[in-house]
Parts: structure tokens; sequence; C-alpha cells
């Protein structure tokens, strides 16, 4: 692979991220590589937050974003443990409401978005805070608390909310299949054109025959419910599930996704690069554990990883987009 | 002289109480160029949103083959064989030439939720079809549409149009925000378009690009056709004091003089 | 645009008030004042009710300003979450643990809102990256170094701080045992951004970069200097809310102000500013800022399950953005038809 091509591909950016966070961990923070590859931290981190930004980069990439998440993700594991906790019904019924949840929540979305001319960030602002108020208000006024505990059998146990080797989480299998799914939607299957074709220019792409509307619901179904997954993969765990929760993945599966090299104005990036954009910042957050370094200046390198991460996508960008003119033709 | 492949009849478009076209009759026939003339807001682009079926003419008659047709939305109209190219290409930047050759149609291996994007099909295809239009430094289909010159986007959604089995070609303002090279390179585009045998509506506002390709002439004054003439029966003088809408020729000529300043003072290359 | 011109020249009549794109924020507060004066009764309309939706009021309201300014320009700044308790912070750890005059630690406090503000205003105008992205970027750096600094020099994440009767009395004193000084503040503020939207020139600049940021640039208006103005602007006013803060409550928490991120892009969207750009009015800042607050703290009052707040709001939001949606796309298409 030549040099042009490898400045094309939106994970090139992301792949040197990583590299050079933990190469500064290791050169400023004495840090044991051996010990912070196997470590649990950060792939549960990077597993969790994963599952939320694969789907997020998708609609990153196809020019929208959804910061409901972050009240998708309390009310995916408060409706497990309302239904199937507080009111005692079959574990799949709270699984499946959880989900059907999701989904509703991201047809809201989805059809605000594509029946007005709003942007999603508001939008979903306002689900975001609907959701919220929502999620508190019914386990206030079902079960009396804002924790509600959850006996799950062993098989949904096994399933979402095992310890692998006591710390491993088995979300993080359910993360790489995802991975594995989404890598193929959007790079192999002919859809993934859809995608970056409506995150291009949307009109050009409904005039081209692409059905963008239905589309951009499915695509917001898809990451509400990813983070209701992730809710309900978390009350299983951890045997409960609190109202409150969940805010902080919205800037950080955003900055993942960003750091993985998507344009945040949609029409480029790639699963590999959010792929490696979420382990980024799951390093950069929790490996900071396994440095000299003090962890409370843990936010500062995120935030400067961001912007370098960013200011050279975008750098390699403008480059990409010279690459393989061989003469200096007219304007670009 | 072949049927006209597209023909309008007394179209009128009207948004609530006011009137933007007004009886517009217009032919276009296969290997030949119609440019639409006009001044900015003389209802060109509605005229073009008619053609391509983003509006419906609220009267008057869309004929194809001389049978009468609607576009009821723009996918009808590209399903039928007409093709829009508008003034940036409608093309993706960020997307490869092989991924944006193909929007909406891409070519796929395997079945059902199993097919596959083929990237080598799609991308020799696309490449294939834009060195045929004459476009030779255009070598991988992996290159990003955006690091193209502005001709060379123009003709690689024209030769998409053509390689899709377009019969009508609607250019809008292709040349608009070219300079002259890659303006002329657009032209020999379209000539090659003709000579397949498309028919090609070509609008523009730059009389003297109207004049290298067109072979018929309509003037779009206030949303109704002012003029409607054959290559050779008026003069770019002529030409040019129409679509102004009468203004006094001196005003014209001074205006006509910065034209050609603006375009390192040489006049367009001859029609053929 | 209009709303500018309108503006200016002052005095409107029903009818024309009707017209202007703050109607519908007007309504929607009318409409949420009764509705909590119907539930909360005496204590929601007397003094204690009163103090509580304005005390609000005034924090993220003087935020709500700056932060409206810049979506007006076509710009976001979620970095004001972390400005607020990084500049009380910064007062209590100068005029605590330096033992620096009260004046020069409330410098100190509003120069970090400022040298924030420059930070944002530099990266978003001289580089392409979307300003959401950026001010989330300084946002965790301004956390972090925060937390850091204040661990380091103070070596606890929160910081007490005996304000002298000066600073207390300008900053944060209660008057009447209720109103937060901070309300007459938010006044000074509300005078102040007003002038500069719709009075002075630089407003229309304003309008103009949000509307489109090239062609006003060709029109010769300086439009990094006045991103970088807004960027100072809007840390500036997170800054002053959180001195305000640590005077009133006498004391300062590494982990505040997160709220107001995304509260005052509420208040901002409630009060009819396109989140694109190019539109919006103070006037309709202030009312979707009443808003937001009354229903925040209403709630209380009312005797309902306090989180329903958040779902009123939340719909709130969605009814006021599609509304505004649907208006915009009359006003357009009313121009388009004009035009010809």
């Amino acid at each position: 692979m030549n040099l042009s091509a490898l400045i094309r591909r939106p994970e090139t950016g992301s792949l040197i991220s990583l590299i050079a966070v933990i190469l500064f961990y290791v050169v400023f923070g004495g840090v044991d590589l051996v010990k912070l590859m196997g470590a649990a931290s950060w792939l549960n981190l990077a597993a969790n937050l994963g599952i939320v930004a694969l789907p997020l980069g998708l609609l990153m990439i196809a020019g929208e974003i959804d910061i409901s998440i972050g009240a998708m993700i309390p009310a995916g594991s408060m409706t497990v443990a309302i239904l199937s906790g507080h009111y005692g019904l079959p574990i799949e019924i709270g699984i499946l409401g959880a989900l059907a949840l999701g989904l509703c929540v991201g047809l809201v979305n989805g059809v605000i978005a594509t029946r007005t001319t709003v942007p999603t960030l508001i939008i979903t602002l306002g689900t975001l805070m609907a959701v919220q108020g929502i999620i508190l208000s019914s386990a206030m006024l079902l079960t009396g608390n804002a924790s509600v505990s959850i006996t799950p059998p062993d098989w949904a146990k096994t399933a979402l909310g095992l310890m692998i080797a006591g710390k491993y989480q088995v979300v993080i299998w359910w993360w790489l299949g995802l991975a594995a799914i989404f890598f193929w939607v959007l790079h192999v299957s002919p859809v993934g054109n859809w995608i970056y074709a409506m995150g291009g220019d949307q009109t050009s792409a409904r005039n081209a025959g692409i059905p963008t509307n239905r589309l951009k619901i499915a695509l917001f179904m898809l990451s509400s419910t990813a983070a209701a997954f992730v809710g309900i993969c978390g009350a299983i765990q951890f045997n409960s599930a609190q109202v409150s929760g969940g805010m902080g993945y919205i800037f950080n599966a955003v900055c993942s996704v960003v750091v993985g090299g998507v344009l945040l104005t949609g029409g480029f990036g790639s699963i590999p690069g959010i792929f490696l954009g979420t382990i980024t910042f799951a390093i950069v957050s929790q490996g900071i554990y396994f440095t000299q370094i003090d962890r409370n200046w843990a936010n500062l390198i995120i935030g400067i990883t961001l912007l370098l991460a960013v200011a050279m996508n975008e750098y390699f960008r403008k480059l990409a987009l010279s690459a393989g003119t061989r003469k200096k033709g007219g304007k670009a | 002289m072949t049927a006209p492949i597209l023909e309008l009849r007394g179209v009128n478009k009207s948004f609530g109480p006011i009137d933007v076209l007004f009886d517009i009759s217009l032919t276009v026939r296969a290997g030949e160029v119609l440019c639409l003339l006009g001044d900015n807001g003389a209802g060109k682009s509605t005229l073009i949103k008619i053609l391509s079926g983003v509006y419906q003419p609220t009267s008057g008659q869309i004929l194809m083959d001389g049978q009468p047709t609607s576009f009821p939305n723009p996918r009808a109209a590209s399903d039928k064989g007409i093709a829009t190219v508008h003034q940036f290409g409608g093309t993706f930047p960020l997307m490869s030439i092989g991924r944006s050759f193909f929007v909406g149609v891409e070519p796929a291996r395997g079945w059902g939720p199993f097919k596959r994007y083929d990237r080598k099909t799609a991308n020799a295809v696309a490449v294939k079809a834009v060195r045929d239009f004459g476009i030779t430094r255009i070598d991988d289909g992996d290159r990003l549409v955006g690091g193209l010159s502005g001709g060379e986007r123009q003709s690689l959604a024209i030769a998409r149009a053509v390689h899709f089995g377009a019969r009508v070609l609607i250019l809008d303002e292709p040349t608009a925000a070219l300079g002259v090279k890659q303006a002329t390179h657009v032209l020999r585009i379209v000539n090659e378009a003709k000579r397949r045998g498309l028919a090609v509506v070509f609008i523009t506002h730059q009389v003297m690009h109207a004049m290298a390709v067109g072979d018929h002439f309509a003037v779009l004054i206030r949303g109704a056709v002012a003029a409607d003439f054959k290559k050779g029966e008026k003069t770019r003088e002529e030409i040019t004091d129409l679509m102004a809408g009468g203004a006094s020729m001196s005003s014209l000529e001074a205006e006509i003089e910065g034209y050609m300043a603006s375009h390192g003072g040489h006049p367009p290359p001859p029609a053929h | 645009m209009s709303d500018s011109q309108s503006n200016s020249q002052g005095g409107a009549g029903l009818g024309q008030l009707m017209r202007r794109p703050e109607a519908g924020s007007l309504v929607g507060l009318i409409a949420v004042y009764i509705f909590f004066a119907a539930m909360g009764g005496a204590n929601f309309l007397g003094a204690p009710g009163i103090s509580s939706f304005l005390n609000m009021s005034s924090e993220v309201g003087i935020i709500a300003l700056a932060v409206g300014l810049l979506m007006i320009a076509g710009q976001l700044d979620l970095s004001v979450g972390s400005v607020v308790p990084a500049s009380s912070l910064t007062v209590s750890l100068l005029a605590g643990d330096f033992g620096m005059p009260d004046a020069v630690a409330i410098l100190g406090g509003l120069g970090v809102g400022l040298a924030i503000g420059l930070v944002n205003g530099i990266l978003v105008s001289q580089t392409r990256i979307p300003s959401l992205i950026i001010t989330i970027g300084t946002m965790f750096g301004v956390m972090g170094l925060t937390l850091g600094l204040t661990v380091l020099i103070h070596g606890s994440t929160g910081v007490f701080l005996v304000p002298g009767p000066a600073a207390k009395a300008i900053f944060g004193q209660l008057v009447g045992n209720m109103f937060q000084v901070s309300i007459l503040w938010w006044g000074v503020f509300i005078v102040a951004v007003y002038w500069l939207l719709h009075v002075s020139p630089v407003g229309n600049w304003i309008f103009a970069l949000g509307g489109d940021r090239e062609s006003a640039r060709n029109a010769g208006i300086p439009t990094d200097r006045v991103t970088i103005g807004l960027y100072m602007l809007s840390g500036f006013a997170a800054a002053f809310v959180g001195v305000s803060q640590v005077m009133t409550f006498n004391a300062a928490q590494v982990a505040a102000g997160q709220t107001f991120i995304f509260n005052s892009i509420m208040c901002v969207v409630i009060g009819g500013v396109l989140l694109t750009g190019g539109s919006g009015s103070v006037l309709g800042i202030v009312l979707g800022t009443l808003t937001f607050c009354i229903v925040n703290q209403g709630i209380f009052f009312s005797g309902l399950d306090p989180n329903y707040g958040s779902i009123i709001i939340g719909a709130l939001l969605l009814i006021a953005v599609m509304t505004n949606d649907k208006f915009r796309a009359m006003a357009l298409a009313l121009a388009a038809g004009r035009k010809k």
C-alpha cells in the first residue's frame, strides 16, 4: 500500500493517536506496557463505551448526532430492573422491554429529525431531557426508589454480565462482535455507501434513490437501542440499576468517535477508526492509573489528546484530498 | 430531423399567487444541445426542477418520445433517463471516485443480507467511464472526489449519468464556477455527450459557453421564453441584448468588454 | 435580522409583537407561569417562588446570554461548564491559599474565563474543526487543570472561602434574605448584551457571521476578531457566575458547573435562537431562560414529582424548536414568494 492510499484511510490518524498516547504513558509515566495491555480496566471501559460509539459513529458519518444516549443507558438498565426486578417478570421480557424502549426513543428521534430541519443536537437534547425525566419519575412512581435491584437468572448473567477470569466483562465479546457487524455494514455491504453518501450530500443522495429518511430513522434506532443494551448489561452485571449515570457517555462517546477520524459534519470515517478511537480514549482515561502521573490530570490529557487528534485528522483529510493529484489541477 | 425526446407544452408554474414560469414550450432532441439562457432569477432553476421531477408544473404537459408523462419525484425522472448534473457535480467530496460513481446502485457480490460492495468492479467501471470521456488523468478509483478539479468533477458526474443510461442530460450552470481551461474541458465533454446521441439541456448565463456547444437556444426572461432560435440565427450581441431584457447597447458592450477582460481577453473557441 | 431593526426602533404594538420571533417564547413563558401558579399557589406566586426561579435564572441567564450570542454567530461553547468551577476555584485559591486581596482574586477568576475564551476563539477561528469538538476538548482540558491544580495546591477538591464584606456585598449577598444580588448583575448583562446585539453595529456583524461566514468576511467584517471576542465574552460570563457562586456560597467545588452546559443551550433554544446561527434576539434568550427556570423551580412548589420537571423541559424544548422550525419555513416561503 502506498503512502497516499494510507493517508486516505480515516483510521490512520487514530492509529497514530493511539500509539502516541501509549508512548506518552510509557515515556513520561513509566508504564509497564505488558501490564497495561492486559489490564481489564480500560478494556471494560472501551467495551461499554464502544458499543455506544459504534452506532453513534455511523450516525456521525451520516451527518447527524445523538446525545440522548446519555439518558438511554440508565433508561435501559432501569427498564430491565423495573420489569424483571421489581415486578418479577421473566428476564426475557425485561430485556425485550428495555430494547423496545430504545427502539421507540430512536424512532422518535429519527422521525423528528426527518420531518423538521431542526439540528439533531437540539432534537436529541430534548429527548435526552424527556427520557431522563420519564425514567426518573417512573422509577419513583412505580418503585418509590431511585435504585432498583434485580436478580437475573444464570443464563442472563452468563450472557450479559459475566466476569471472565474475575475481571474481564463479557461485554468485551459483545463489543468485538458488534464491531465486526458494523464493519460489515459500513465497509462491505452496499448500505455503507448510502451512509457515506448521506453524510456527504443528503439531497444528492436522495436524488440517487437512497431512502435517506428510512436510513436515518434506522440509524437513530440503532444508537438508542445500543445504549439501552449497555444499560441492560450494567443492570445484569451489578444486580441493580440507578437512575443517574450515563451523562458522561455523551462526551466520551463523541470524543472516541472524533478521535477515531470521523468528521463531525459527516461523510468521512471508518469502523476501524472508531474502534481505535475508543481504545485510545479508554487507555487515556484508565491507563493513567498505571502511571506515576497523578490521576487528577486525566481529563487534561483527554482534552489535549482530543484537540491534537482532531487537528491531525483534519490535516490528513486535507492531504487525502490532494493525494493522487499528479500535477496541479485547477482549484479543487 | 429526429423526433424530440423531451418536450414541454405550455408549462406554467406558480407558487401560491406568484407565477414563476409562464407558458413554456420547448423541445429537446437526441444529439442536440439546447441552451437555456437567462439572467439570474429568470426562472431557469425552476424549469430545471420541473424537468428533473423536483417540482410539478401547475399546468401544461411534459411529453417524452411524444407520449404525455409526468415526473412525480426526482427518482421517476431519472428512471426515465433524465439526469441532472448540478454546478458542483452533485458529487461527494469525501467519497472515493468508485463509491460516489455508484451511489444508490452499488455493484454487489453475494446474496440477500450478505451482499458485498464490489469495490474492484466499481472502481474499474468508474475509471473507464471517465477515461472514455477523455479525462485520462483519472486512473485510481480510490481517489477522493474532492481531490479532483472542478472540471474533472463535472466530467465525472456527466460520465456517471451517461453510464447509467441517461438519454437527457440536464447541466445546471456546469461552467459557472470554472476557469477558462476547465470550462473548455467541460464543453468538450458536452460535445462528446452530444456525439453519443444524448439530448443535452445546457443551462447557463454565459453566452460564450452556450454558443460554443449549442444547436438550439431559448432565452428566458421573467419566467417566459422570450426567444427561441437555432444556431447561427442570432449574433452574440443580440443574444446578450435579449438576456438583459433590452438594456442599452452601450452598457451591454461595456459588460461584454468586462467579460472578455475577466477571461484573459480571449473569445471562446468557435463552435463547429 | 429584521428583529434587530424593529428592536432598535423600539415601541411595538401587540400585533407587531406577535409577529416577532420572541412571540412564541413569550406565549410559552406565560403558559408555564400560569400552570405553576395554579399548581403552586401562594408560595410560588410570593417571594419564595419568585426568588427561587430568579436566582437560578440569574446564573444560567448570564451564561445563556453569551452562549446565545455565540449560537447566533453559528458557534457553540460547551466549555462554560468547566469555566464556572475553574473561576470560583481560582478566586478561592488566590484569596484563601495565597492570601491575596479579594479584588485581585476576583480579577484572577475573571481572567481565567477570558483566557479560556481566548483559547477557544483562536482555535475556532484558525482551524476548520467544529466548535462543538473544540470546546469539548477545552472543557476536558480545563476540568483536568482545575482538578489537578486544586488538589496540588489545596490538597482537596473543595475549597472554603470567607470573602471580605465588600466582595460579598457586590457579588454574593442575599437581598431580603432570598434574592441573590446576581439577579441585578443579570440585568446589567441583559442591557449590555442587548446593546451589543441590537443597537451597536457589532450586532449586525454577529448576525451576518451566523448567516454566512464567508460573505461576512468578504463584506469586510473582522470575523476572526468577532469570533474570538464572543468566546471571550462567554468565558467571562461563565467566570462571572463562578465568582458570584463562590461569593454567595463561601465555597468552591471542582465538580460544579456541568449542568450549565446543556441548561444554557436549552435556555437559548427555547428562546428561539437557531442553532445553525443567523437568527435570535436577546429578549428571546431572556424569556427562554425565565421559562426554563420557572419549570425547573416551579416543580418544587407544585407538589408534583420533581422529576416531571425534566420531562416538561424536554417536551418544551422539542415544541419550541419545532414551532420555530415551522415558522421559519413559513417566513422563508413567504419571502421567496415576494421576491419574484
